[in-house]
């Protein structure tokens, strides 16, 4: 119970991330976080605005059941399986972070700046997650796929298409934050 | 029942992701400054895992629960949408530090602004719906 509390080492949660792969491959499904995007903006009634959404979600329902999971999954693993939930990143990251003005890297899971309820109080802050969340909700399903889409079921089946995909996932989160961070921060 | 299958196996992701500290907009930082080894390690023993399993289903030709033979449909071919959706992607992943998976996970910790995250990313998701056919892929 103890080493449950602490925070998973790469080696076990790694493993862990493809054994969930392979449970909804052989139930007959596939690995894709970002299908869920889709499927919202189709049960919106995304049906009526393009033929993109026109599909046949109910289908689908399944993954949106998944997602439903992942959010108590944090629940759980925040209330209940937590002793300490601060990030014990690198020093060097720390010193990165500080000049960017983010003061609690080390003490905590994400920074206070950009994800407290009070920080949404900034409309600058409130800026910064929109432009983000579109991106990715953007990015994703221009791409076919997220990080569990391509990265994981992709490029276990070795697909080429899925591999592009992956590096664009990294020039983009290179680019932002090597030379956009300076700008932002 | 096939419902709490689901909802079981959403629930064991949710955990791994916030224990694994995949859904730490730090960890994805630091991941970009090539500072830790961390998430390279959890994308790396995946994959490597995720490998292993794909050849041994496909050699064995093993069946799926209920019997059907296992099909992994391949990506579309091209590159454009995949290298130009892959870095608006990337661009996203880097700011908001966390991809569709993490973004349910962290609402379900209580971090409430990834409510904002999540209603932009599906806001994002449509308007690419909207402009696909003016887009190169």
């Amino acid at each position: 119970m103890e080493l449950i509390m602490q925070p998973w080492p790469w080696y076990i949660s790694g493993p862990l991330i493809a054994l969930v792969m392979f449970f909804l491959i052989f139930s007959g499904r596939n690995f894709g976080m970002s299908g869920n995007l889709r499927i919202m903006c189709a049960a919106l009634s995304g049906d009526k605005a393009c033929d993109f959404f026109r599909f046949d979600w109910k289908a689908q329902r399944w993954n949106l059941v998944f997602a439903l999971g992942a959010i108590l999954g944090g629940f759980v693993a925040a209330e209940f399986l937590s002793t300490e939930t601060a990030v014990a990143i690198t020093e060097g990251t720390i010193e990165k972070l500080t000049q960017y003005g983010f003061t609690d890297g080390g003490n905590a899971y994400l920074p206070e700046q950009l994800f407290s309820i009070e920080s949404l109080s900034d409309p600058y802050t409130i800026l910064l997650l929109a432009i983000g969340g579109f991106l990715v909700g953007f990015g994703s399903r221009y791409a076919g796929g997220c990080t569990s889409g391509h990265a994981i079921s992709g490029l276990s089946d070795l697909q080429l298409p899925s591999l592009i995909a992956v590096i664009g996932f990294f020039i983009g989160g290179l680019f932002m934050v090597h030379v956009l961070f300076p700008i932002l921060f | 029942m096939k419902t709490l299958k689901y909802l079981l196996t959403g629930i064991v992701f949710g955990i791994i992701m916030f224990k694994s500290e995949a859904a730490s907009w730090f960890r994805i930082f630091e991941m970009f400054q090539f500072d830790s080894f961390h998430m390279y390690g959890i994308i790396g023993s995946a994959l490597a895992t995720g490998v292993l399993g794909i050849q041994l289903i496909k050699r064995l030709k093993l069946k799926s629960f209920s019997g059907e033979e296992i099909i992994i449909p391949p990506k579309a071919k091209g590159w454009k949408n995949y290298l130009f959706g892959g870095i608006l992607f990337g661009l996203g992943w880097g700011l908001a530090g966390a991809c569709p998976g993490p973004i349910f996970t962290l609402i379900g910790a209580g971090f409430l602004p990834l409510i904002l995250v999540l209603a932009f990313a599906v806001l994002g998701t449509f308007v690419y719906g909207i402009l696909r056919p003016k887009l190169p892929h």
